[in-house]
């Protein structure tokens, strides 16, 4: 006996799974590669190269958080001549002012998750929350 | 060959120096050459007996010829090694099994200590994985790409003569028992590689006495000890003499009789020899007591097929005897009696090979009316449903007391319990019988050890050997033997009733061996019987 | 020696993809002609030894029962293990693909004087093998995000579960560590225990390292030589693949290309090596077959034309006898013998 009935079905859903990207993309609307938006202040300068930031922000984030949140470390960062306070909201979002255009851009993209937003308050909601008070 | 002192054995099996005990090989297991010696092979096949079973149609056995395995030179056909590609790439085309089984193996090692040969002679090539790498490394080197172009250093291999020689020492330490099968976790199943092994060695005219004498033997005579039809007949009238002297009831049978309802088919040593004889009595008494119309065959005398053990064209053609006679007879469906892989044949080849057996009826026990549904088409029901029906019924009556000299063991018959799942059955049969206790859990059922010397290996040349291959099963049955006092090991098979004789004669001389039928039978009150006189069972009678 | 040939191939094939991407133009060997070459080797790969394996038959009904078998209504049937419909079968297999759960009935048989052989229950390879084969698992769904765009919501939620206990950052996931953790157990066992090792072979040891080598790649990319790992460029790639327009933006570091181009050696050795086991698993008949043999005829397709010694042959041979010892025969003896019979 050859057991056709269930070789053939077995092996079709074997290939439709292994080229499932293949006919997911085919059927869904490709986003188009993001492009975080600038600083719309103008600023030119970040606290490191705009390389290393896109390859080690997430590194510089969590040791800043952990320098201040459990040692204390609350000390100004100098760069460029330029002083920068250890924070997100402090540091970064003073000149990438909206999460959604600038985090949100390729994190959304490439279904990175991070937690940074459990406890920060985005710009927006900071400035909403401040109304209501 | 004589065999080794207990007390010898029994140290060296512990300290080897072996794998299974423990040492660790020096060198890679393809650089190790086989060698035969008095007591690690059995006798080659009688040049006589090959010649006629390649002379019957439908039979191929050839390159009849005297030999012996330590000779250097094994007189190998002309282009032996073409015969054996080819024969491989045959094969490899019939059987999925040998494919996949070929293809998946990767090497976990889980079947290793599951092997009783290895355990018992802790030879690597022992372990089930190794035994198929015997196989797999040739199929490597010429089927498959890689084996092709990396050679030996993807574990392939050329075939030669002293592979061949391999493969012929090692096919004849399995015995298809299947134990390894259960816990592979893709199910590879030795048995299969162990058939292909023997096939292809059948090719080029490799094959053991004690298998192809009794393959001849059944072909021509009907039954593997090659009884002609009247001492056949003389036998069982012996053992219904003997039944009538012991309990008054003279059991009534008939040969080879048209429009009985039931054919009976036994191995025939159940006829031939103690104390398979006692089994056969516990028959006779079974079918008297109910009053069973069946007859025996003396065309059809054998359940046992050798055939098994050497290609599948022979099992077929001895296999075709049973619905042969059947048929002739004009009987409604066949009942088999107690044998291992004599169900393995009945249950998983016998209607795909000569079926279908349209010109029997679905079995229906006469005294019961129960319909053996599971045998529906195969028309073919085990002794053991068709009893363990009956007590169900309440259409026999015990006198468990008659046992009572009696502590049982139930040793699983390797093929009723992994290539049938007949297990629970003689279990049930037991409980109503005799006072029985279980072996440790990793030694029965599923689980169960072989007797060591199935498939046509229990002959006296490799009695280390069989000893070795059987210690498992020994050291079991001595654990219930000195923890519940233990003196009978229960069995449906058999080949097991005359091997685990001689095996625990070796191990446990105090454990004797029964079937299950003969326990039934000596429990078995019938009206106008004279032995509720005698204190004891049936067996302890004759003694 | 077979364990260090595996490590010196993994380490050559690092070489080439490491040096070769260095090269200008040869990232879209890397990253673009490979991948689809070693895809379709693996696709194409995989289903020809299937319809191969298929072509052969199973022409006997092998199944190996591993409890009761149906009989009679009172003895009770072990479903799983001696299955005696399709349903019954579909269920094994399933737990024995999902859990390997012949595995999971692993021993361990030891001899100790007396002679006296104990077995106890042994599930580190069961064990081993879960956490290897499941983290596999989830680090290829995981994959995916770099492959769908959109992201499916359940891609997203199953990258949460994984990173859960939110070590670091990016975030460690559990099934990094599990896959890593698989093939440094499954590759140590083979060398310590001493029945494995002495059957193993370079294929065995060949694709742990392997394995391992793309988990570590992939693990180093990750965390630790970001450099020039732009993920929004490497998606961009990946999207490119499966949407047939690929494109590679700016330079991508080369632990990128070695982390692919290991992935593609193990997609193109995959059909041809005992990984194929993936697929053998279903179709092994010793577990995939109903034990109702008795009840269904399985048919042979090429069950050979034999015929028994038949009983007219036979009786010819025996006939003098038969009659003799009262046995009922067919044709009776010639009239001459009859007399013979009569007078004694």
């Amino acid at each position: 006996m050859y057991n056709k009935r269930f070789i053939i079905p077995g092996l079709v859903i074997f290939v439709l799974f292994v080229t499932f990207p293949l006919w997911f993309n085919a059927f869904s609307t490709a986003s188009p590669v993001p492009k975080p938006e600038l600083p719309p202040g103008g600023e030119k300068e970040c606290v490191a190269p705009a390389s290393e930031m896109r390859d080690r922000h997430m590194v510089l984030l969590n040791e800043w958080r952990d320098g201040v949140l459990r040692d204390g470390e609350r000390d100004v960062i100098t760069v460029g001549g330029k002083q920068y306070r250890k924070g997100l909201q402090m540091a970064c979002m003073q000149c990438h002012t909206s999460k959604e255009k600038f985090c949100d851009t390729c994190h959304d993209y490439t279904s990175v998750k991070p937690f940074c937003w459990d406890c920060h308050l985005t710009p927006e909601e900071a400035a909403l929350k401040k109304e209501t008070h | 060959m004589s065999v080794p002192k207990l007390e010898q054995l029994s140290q060296s099996v512990v300290q080897g120096p072996s794998l299974a005990a423990g040492a660790i090989p020096t060198r890679d297991w393809m650089d190790i050459p086989v060698k035969f010696t008095p007591g690690s092979y059995a006798y080659v096949a009688k040049k006589d007996k090959v010649e006629y079973l390649n002379s019957q149609s439908g039979l191929s056995f050839p390159n009849a010829r005297e030999w012996s395995p330590e000779d250097d030179d094994w007189k190998l056909p002309e282009g032996w090694k073409e015969i054996i590609l080819k024969g491989l790439q045959e094969r490899l085309g019939k059987f999925r099994s040998l494919k996949i089984f070929m293809d998946c193996c990767v090497r976990c090692g889980a079947c290793a200590d599951k092997c009783h040969f290895f355990l018992g002679t802790g030879d690597p090539k022992n372990m089930p994985v190794l035994r198929a790498e015997l196989l797999r490394s040739v199929y490597r080197n010429d089927f498959t790409l890689g084996g092709k172009i990396l050679g030996r250093m993807v574990g392939a291999r050329e075939m030669t003569v002293s592979v061949l020689k391999e493969w012929f020492m090692y096919s004849y330490q399995c015995t298809e028992c299947r134990r390894c099968s259960i816990f592979c976790p893709y199910g590879i199943d030795t048995a299969e590689i162990t058939m292909m092994l023997r096939e292809l060695l059948h090719l080029v005219g490799i094959g053991i006495n004690w298998i192809l004498e009794p393959v001849s033997n059944s072909n021509r005579t009907g039954n593997h000890m090659g009884l002609q039809p009247h001492t056949f007949k003389d036998n069982v009238e012996f053992l219904v003499e003997d039944v009538e002297s012991l309990t008054g009831v003279k059991p009534d049978i008939s040969f080879n009789r048209k429009g009985a309802e039931i054919l009976f088919i036994t191995p025939s040593a159940d006829v031939f020899a103690e104390p398979g004889l006692y089994t056969a009595m516990g028959y006779l008494l079974l079918f008297e007591a109910i009053g069973l119309d069946y007859t025996w065959s003396t065309y059809a005398s054998e359940g046992g097929n050798f055939g098994l053990f050497t290609n599948n064209e022979a099992m077929k053609k001895l296999n075709a005897k049973m619905y042969a006679e059947a048929e002739r007879l004009g009987v409604k469906y066949i009942i088999g009696g107690e044998c291992g892989h004599m169900w393995r044949v009945v249950h998983q080849y016998m209607e795909t090979m000569n079926g279908p057996a349209d010109f029997l009826e679905k079995p229906v026990s006469p005294i019961t009316g129960t319909v053996f549904e599971n045998a529906a088409s195969s028309k073919m029901v085990h002794i053991s449903e068709f009893t363990a029906d009956l007590i169900k019924h309440g259409k026999l009556k015990f006198d468990k007391s008659r046992n009572s000299h009696i502590k049982a063991t139930f040793h699983d018959s390797c093929n009723p319990a992994r290539a049938m799942g007949l297990i629970d059955e003689p279990r049930y049969i037991l409980d109503h019988v005799v006072d029985w206790v279980e072996m440790p859990e990793n030694t029965i059922r599923e689980q169960t050890f072989c007797c060591g010397s199935g498939t046509g290996l229990n002959t006296d040349e490799i009695m280390e050997l069989r000893m070795r291959a059987g210690l498992p099963r020994a050291n079991a049955v001595k654990y219930v033997h000195e923890k519940h006092g233990v003196n009978m090991l229960s069995c449906v098979c058999a080949i097991d009733r005359a091997t685990l004789t001689s095996l625990n004669d070796y191990w446990t001389p105090e454990v004797g061996v029964c079937g299950v039928t003969e326990l039934v039978a000596n429990a078995i009150v019938q009206e106008d019987e004279t032995r509720g006189e005698l204190e004891e069972g049936l067996r302890t009678m004759v003694f | 020696m077979k364990y260090a040939f595996s490590f010196l191939a993994v380490i050559a094939l690092i070489l080439i993809a490491w040096l070769g991407s260095q090269i200008p133009g040869m990232p879209y060997l890397f990253g673009i002609a490979l991948p689809y070459l070693a895809m379709m080797i693996f696709l194409g790969g995989f289903v020809y030894r299937v319809v191969q394996w298929g072509k052969s038959p199973v022409p006997f009904s092998i199944q190996t029962t591993c409890g009761q078998g149906k009989s009679l209504d009172f003895i009770k049937h072990d479903r799983l293990e001696a299955p005696d419909t399709t349903a019954e079968v579909v269920a094994r297999m399933f737990l024995e693909i999902v859990t390997f759960r012949s595995l999971f009935r692993n021993t361990k048989s030891e001899l100790h004087d007396g002679p006296k052989i104990t077995y106890e229950s042994s599930k580190w390879l069961w064990l081993f093998a879960i956490i290897f084969h499941y983290s596999f698992l989830m680090v290829v769904i995981r994959h995916m995000r770099l492959f769908l765009d959109p992201v499916p919501f359940w891609i997203a939620w199953l990258e949460f579960g994984d990173g859960l206990f939110q070590v670091g950052a990016p975030t460690w996931y559990m099934t990094d560590i599990g896959l890593l953790a698989g093939c440094v157990l499954l590759f140590s066992r083979r060398l310590i225990t001493r029945h494995v090792r002495f059957i193993s072979l370079v294929n065995d040891y060949f694709p742990l390292v392997l394995i391992f080598a793309i988990a570590v790649t992939g693990i180093l990319m990750r965390y630790f030589l970001r450099t020039e790992i732009d993920i929004v460029n490497i998606k961009q790639l990946a999207v490119g693949l499966v949407t047939f327009s690929p494109v590679i933006g700016t330079e991508i570091g080369a632990i990128f290309y070695i982390h692919l181009f290991l992935v593609c050696v193990l997609l193109a050795y995959f059909p041809f090596s005992k990984l194929m086991h993936f697929a053998g698993v279903f179709m092994s008949p010793t577990r995939n077959m109903k034990n109702n043999t008795r009840a269904v005829r399985h048919v042979n397709p090429w069950n050979p034309k034999i015929i028994p010694h038949s009983y007219g042959g036979y009786e010819d041979e025996f006939r003098e006898f038969m009659v003799d010892s009262g046995i009922p025969v067919e044709k009776e003896l010639p009239p001459k013998k009859d007399e013979e019979k009569d007078e004694e």
